[in-house]
């Protein structure tokens, strides 16, 4: 019977598992977090091209230098790199169980985070309040884009943050409750480094173009 | 069977009468050099794909389920042999017609200055292309004659065996300039120049038309092409020119408002500038050029003060809304006159020193030309797209 | 209360009388019929007190056969639509020479071609595709769900939610009338200022959103839940090329979504990607619409492809021949299609040195294409060949099909481009592709896999007469159009001057009319094959000596696929279980854990597509007010920490022990 087996011709073949281990419910969130994470990663891609091509058309109006404040934008890039840090530590005391420390951690985070964004809404309504808005060139559709995007990003995480705050205050660090703190850490890191390209490409670039 | 079904279908062709295959019998050199290209490579192409096609129809009826006859092996399911000619056979075809490819696109890049008028005569060296300017428009094309002061609407006139050299914009959506008896395609594009050399070899009236859609005016815009021994075009410019009427900014500022259908004309003068106005979009009045406004750009921008450089914009060709949500449609204070903008520097031509058939024997070998001898340079003016 | 006009427009935004296409006769004439039979059809659902039924088993599902028979409907459904829009093109066409303007004006006739396109891609061929994938992928890799089943609910009425959009701008405003890619600047406010376009960006964003989901949900499930000793080398090529084809799916729908994203902006914000003035430029939008373009085409051929590799080697009774060079041809088309979309605007200008770079990559892209095709030629060689339909229609495929990729590799030449880009021949190439690929792997899917889903045949004589009826349909309706390109007939046109091109238009709406007998021959051979189901019965569960896991369970499977998870030593993994003596187990059965059902999924889709109606009518309310709700759902959601429950052990026996008996009796 056993024509072509890799087995030894005396072993009879095993065709189903007798005994189930059931796949553990969310064994694919991670992957499937980071190919979700890799698509957003094209948007942005999408966002910078577009900002690659049209960046350099003012239509004869205001250019990056005359735009952009670099000392803002540096404290800016501050408070989104200090979110990430004490996000990492509340993901630690996660690690370590410790509910109280953990939210702590995870409050700081969305301090932070709230920060970056008033300093960001500030900056562009400082833009605006100047003429420089969205609609006045081809340059600044695709500069409020790109930065606004990365705030609406942003904004939303915080949302995912204040939830799970809440869901860890009501059940604790378990299973389910720490994928998903571990989802939304990538999350956030990786907004962290989407900022750092963005602060890369689009200020300090801009300031020496 | 459908070889059967061709064939029937051509002598379906030939029992109406009046087909007209252009694309397959054009009167120009650059659509016959592209036509050879199709047929080459269809006949490359069906040298794998007959026995394709007979292999299945032969395999599909030897080893029918009611054939015992035939051999049945359940698991034989590879062979090397086997797998590197079904690998090598397709590579080996899309080498050749890789070769082709490359070859011709470089020789039959439509901005590449015409060496030859047909297979056999070269382009004399002291005849110069006919300059023609198009400019597509809603739904209906603006041809413009910079060296006879002339131009016309919806129709086109060319002198046989004379190179043409057409430079191409459109006053608002993207439109495709094509007349398929004298060359291929290319699109029409605002702001933007796209250029096309070509020459048509046999006097006759060709139909041409916008291949790309561009709104509810789009089949109507059509054009004949007049193909005419260089002593009727000379009759014919002089009939233009006799006609009277002139195009000027305002005038054309009416002629680009949206219609259908429209009749040819013909202007006997034109504005010298028009054209340059048109590409550079900035034929309203107090507009800035597109030419003025990238080299502002290119040196940095106007700085703040650029920001309120706009005005609302009280005209343009439909009734245009702006976004819900931004302000109105404006437009930038132009600071030049289109004078001022020396947007048409000019072109060097190089006419190609081989001149070669389709195949490529004795072509320069494209990958080791420094440049296209007829690209454009990054002007002031015009965007160049490659 | 409706005097103030501030106030109307407050709440109906650009929404007025006029908006309702009521002139149109023909417009009116179709609503008034979907009208009536909808309206019978929910009287009958309520008559029958079926709300319930279909809201427990079907809206709320999460199992991955459900929702993948739900979207086979939504395919078939929307192909009634996508092909009403051709046959009227047909017609049009037909008609409209020596002066004759047609029965369609350029405002409907322009609506009709756009929406034919969109709805045949993102609402036929992608509902079926992903469908079929849906359906087959969990059971072909012996697993009980997709990793996100709830995911795979949400996905499934996004889709749903865009082809509503697309249903309502019938009957509500218009469609776009820009072409199925809306090319600025003819798709931006400036000369698109009604709500077409705006129905067109949103319908594709919402369902847009459903695909790319979807797409993570199926890469996750390949890699993640494979049954074990199904290496990747091990899996079926079905499931290689579904693979493929989400991998690039997710790597170009976040490009649609980002373009359609900044054309958006431009049209309700006023900014400057896309347009002439202030430093726009339109050509950007045709190139990244094409990024996402591209890949698009191979999204909807690659499953097909595995269709046929399944098909061939099920129905020649062989082994599939050179499998590994199978994988390979699908992993290098997957890759390389990302380096070839500036092929679509040859003519815009490029130089030639890149024009013929994306000619070449596009021809080496057939390289793979053909070595398929031989591996499908050499599987029949020395078979034993069943022409049941699903054999049928690969034949049919390959024939069909050489001719389409011959034409496409034609248009891959830049200088033969020029001469043939947007005419007809273009249109009679992609439909030959489309047609001959994408739908008949998809009749030949719906034919191998429906005894699978239901437990019954289809109907194997009206199967063949629709068989028939497309297959010369088909090569009546486009030959024509190859030889009208060759004319230099462009595409889009609504009238002609030219009355000797008349007869070819005649020849291709006469293959469209074959074309409709055999969608209605499809349709009726479904409604026999329901009623003749005891005589088709299958009880086997294994009706064409099938070769991979899926045919190793039930059909229809039990909602858990299998009572054990199966173990694979081969890649034809049940041929080698049956060759080796396989005993299905019948005893010691447990529980098993599945997802539960939820209703978030729709309701999340309902509230997006309002959302969706909202942003396009410009009712403001509507947005904010269906935008708070959607997020309120999506957290409200996230508390539901049950999401899972056991199906008792005596539940699993009870059916087991079912399909005991039947295969006893059976043999």
């Amino acid at each position: 019977m056993n024509v072509i087996t890799a087995q030894p011709a005396n072993a009879a073949p095993v065709f189903h598992l007798e005994d189930e281990h059931t796949h553990a419910a969310g064994g694919s969130t991670m992957l499937g977090f980071w190919v979700y994470l890799m698509s957003d990663c094209l948007i942005f891609a999408i966002l910078f091209a577009t900002y690659g091509v049209l960046g350099g058309n003012y239509a004869a109006g205001p250019a990056p230098k005359d735009l952009f404040d670099l000392n803002l934008v540096a404290l800016n890039t501050a408070m989104l790199l200090l979110s990430s840090i004490t996000y990492g530590f509340a993901m630690l005391a996660m690690g370590r169980n410790h509910i109280g420390e953990t939210q702590a951690w995870l409050a700081a985070t969305g301090l932070f985070g709230l920060a970056f964004l008033g300093i960001e809404v500030y900056e562009f309504a400082h833009l605006i309040h100047q003429g420089a808005t969205p609609q006045r060139s081809a340059f600044l559709s695709s500069f409020f884009t790109l930065v606004g995007t990365h705030g609406l990003h942003v904004t939303f995480g915080l949302i995912w943050l204040t939830t799970l705050m809440t869901q860890v205050a009501q059940h604790g660090l378990t299973e389910a409750n720490r994928r998903r703190l571990t989802c939304l850490s990538m999350f956030w890191h990786f907004l962290d480094v989407v900022w750092i390209g963005v602060f890369t490409f689009v200020y300090l670039m801009g300031m020496l173009r | 069977m459908r070889l059967v079904k061709t064939l029937a279908l051509l002598s379906l062709c030939a029992a109406v009468g009046g087909c007209n295959f252009v694309v397959l019998n054009p009167s120009g050199d650059v659509a016959a050099q592209q036509r050879d290209l199709i047929v080459i490579s269809t006949g490359l192409m069906l040298l794998i794909i007959v026995p394709v096609m007979v292999l299945t129809g032969l395999f599909a009826w030897r080893y029918r389920h009611a054939n015992t006859a035939a051999r049945y092996e359940p698991d034989w399911d590879h062979s090397t042999h086997l797998e590197l000619v079904i690998w090598a056979a397709p590579l080996l075809i899309i080498i050749c017609l890789g070769a082709l490819t490359w070859m011709g696109t470089h020789l039959l890049d439509p901005y590449r200055t015409l060496g030859r008028i047909d297979a056999g005569r070269p382009v004399p060296a002291a005849v110069k292309p006919l300059e023609v300017r198009v400019v597509a428009l809603d739904w209906k094309w603006l041809f413009i004659y910079p060296d006879h002061g002339i131009a016309t609407v919806n129709e086109l006139a060319a002198p046989v065996d004379r190179p043409i050299h057409f430079r191409i914009t459109s006053s608002s959506v993207m439109n495709s300039f094509y007349i398929p008896a004298l060359a291929g395609q290319i699109y029409a594009m605002a702001g933007m120049e796209t250029k096309l050399h070509a020459v048509i070899n046999k006097p006759g009236v060709y139909p041409g038309f916008s291949a790309n859609y561009s709104g509810a005016g789009f089949s109507g815009m059509r054009f004949a092409f007049h193909g005419m021994t260089a002593q009727a075009f000379d009759a014919w410019v002089a009939k233009a020119k006799a006609g009277g009427g002139a195009l000027g900014r305002s005038d054309y500022l009416e002629l680009e408002r949206p219609s259908e259908n429209e009749p040819a004309r013909r202007y006997a003068s034109v504005d010298p500038t028009l054209y340059k106005a048109i590409l550079n979009m900035c034929v309203e009045p107090g507009k800035m050029c597109m030419g003025e406004m990238m080299s502002i750009d290119a040196r940095g921008g106007l700085g703040l003060a650029g920001t309120y450089n706009t005005l609302p914009l009280t005209y343009d060709k439909h009734t245009r809304r702006g976004a819900v949500f931004g302000p109105g449609p404006s437009y930038v204070v132009g600071i030049c006159t289109i004078d001022e903008l020396d947007v048409e520097m000019p072109q060097p031509l190089a006419a190609p020193r081989r001149l070669t058939p389709i195949t490529g024997r004795g072509l320069e070998r494209p990958m080791f030309t420094p440049a296209r001898p007829s690209a454009t340079p990054p002007l002031a003016g015009t965007r160049s797209q490659s | 209360m409706f005097d103030d006009p501030n106030l109307t427009k407050a709440i109906f935004g650009r929404l007025t009388w006029e908006s309702l296409p009521l002139h149109e006769p023909i417009v009116v004439a179709t609503f008034a019929a979907v009208a009536l039979g909808g309206a019978v059809l929910l009287g009958a659902i309520t008559y029958f007190r079926l709300w319930g039924y279909l809201w427990r088993e079907w809206f709320t599902t999460v199992d991955h056969k459900k929702i993948g028979i739900m979207y086979m409907v939504l395919g078939i459904v929307m192909l009634l639509r996508g092909f009403a829009d051709a046959i009227m093109m047909r017609l049009q066409q037909a008609i409209a020479f020596n002066g004759s303007e047609g029965y369609l004006n350029a405002h409907h006739y322009d609506q009709i071609f756009t929406a034919h396109g969109v709805i045949m891609i993102f609402f036929v061929a992608m509902p079926l595709v992903t469908g079929l994938m849906n359906y087959v992928v969990p059971l072909q890799i012996g697993a009980r769900d997709v990793s996100f089943p709830f995911l795979n609910n949400f996905s499934f009425w996004m889709t749903v939610g865009g082809a509503v959009l697309v249903m309502v701008s019938l009957f509500v405003g218009e469609f776009a009338r820009t072409g199925w890619l809306a090319y600025p600047p003819l798709s931006n406010i400036g000369y698109s200022p009604d709500v077409g376009v705006d129905y067109y960006i949103w319908a594709l964003q919402v369902a847009g959103v459903g695909t790319t989901l979807s797409g993570i949900n199926l890469i996750c499930t390949i890699v993640k839940l494979r049954a074990p000793g199904m290496t990747m080398m091990k899996m079926p090529v079905f499931t290689w090329t579904s693979l493929c084809t989400n991998v690039l799916i997710v790597a170009s729908f976040p490009v649609l979504t980002a373009v359609l994203a900044l054309l958006s902006l431009d049209r309700y914000v006023g900014t400057n990607f896309f347009t002439n003035d202030f430093g726009g430029n339109p050509m950007m939008y045709v190139n990244l619409i094409w990024i996402w373009g591209h890949p698009e085409v191979y999204i909807l051929i690659l499953p097909l492809f595995g269709v046929f590799s399944e098909v061939t080697a099920t129905f020649s009774g062989k082994r599939l021949f050179g499998y590994t060079s199978m994988v390979y041809a699908t992993v290098v088309i997957t890759i390389l299609s990302y380096l070839v979309w500036l092929h679509h605007f040859f003519t815009m200008g490029s130089g030639a040195s890149v024009n013929s770079f994306f000619g070449i990559t596009t021809m080496i892209i057939s390289i793979p294409t053909g070595a398929k095709m031989f591996n499908w030629l050499f599987t029949m060689y020395r078979g034993r060949i069943r022409f049941e339909l699903p054999m049928m229609w690969t034949v049919a495929f390959m024939l069909t099909f050489v001719v389409g990729g011959m034409t496409g590799v034609l248009l891959a030449v830049p200088p033969a481009d020029f001469v043939l880009h947007n005419s007809l021949f273009l249109v009679a190439h992609f439909h030959n592709v489309i047609i001959g690929g994408v739908l008949f792997g998809l009749f030949a899917g719906i034919a191998y896999w429906f005894p699978k889903a239901f437990g019954f045949k289809l109907d194997p004589f009206w199967g063949k007469l629709s068989f028939w009826f497309w297959v010369v349909g088909f090569w009546f309706a486009f030959m024509p159009l190859y030889v009208l390109g060759l004319m230099g007939v462009t595409r889009r046109l609504r009238v002609f001057d030219d009355p000797s091109l008349q007869i070819w238009f005649v020849i291709a709406g006469f293959g469209a009319v074959l074309i409709l007998l055999g969608i209605a021959a499809f349709l009726v051979q479904i409604a026999v094959s329901v009623r003749r189901r005891e005589a088709l019965r299958d009880t086997t569960g294994d009706p064409w000596d099938g070769r991979t896991l899926e045919w190793a369970t039930a059909s229809p499977p039990p909602d858990y696929n299998f009572a054990f998870t199966p173990v694979v030593h081969d890649n034809d993994a049940w041929w080698d279980m049956k060759r080796r003596g396989y005993r299905r187990p019948v005893s010691g059965f447990g529980a098993i854990r599945m997802p539960s059902n939820t209703g978030a999924g729709i309701i999340l889709a309902a509230l997006s597509t309002a959302l969706g109606f909202g942003l396009i009518w410009y009712m403001w309310w509507l947005a904010a007010l269906s935008f708070a709700a959607l997020l309120a759902v999506a957290i409200g959601h996230t508390f539901n920490y049950h999401r899972e429950f056991d199906i008792p052990a005596g539940d699993v026996e009870h059916a087991e022990t079912a399909r005991t008996r039947r295969l006893a009796a059976e043999a």
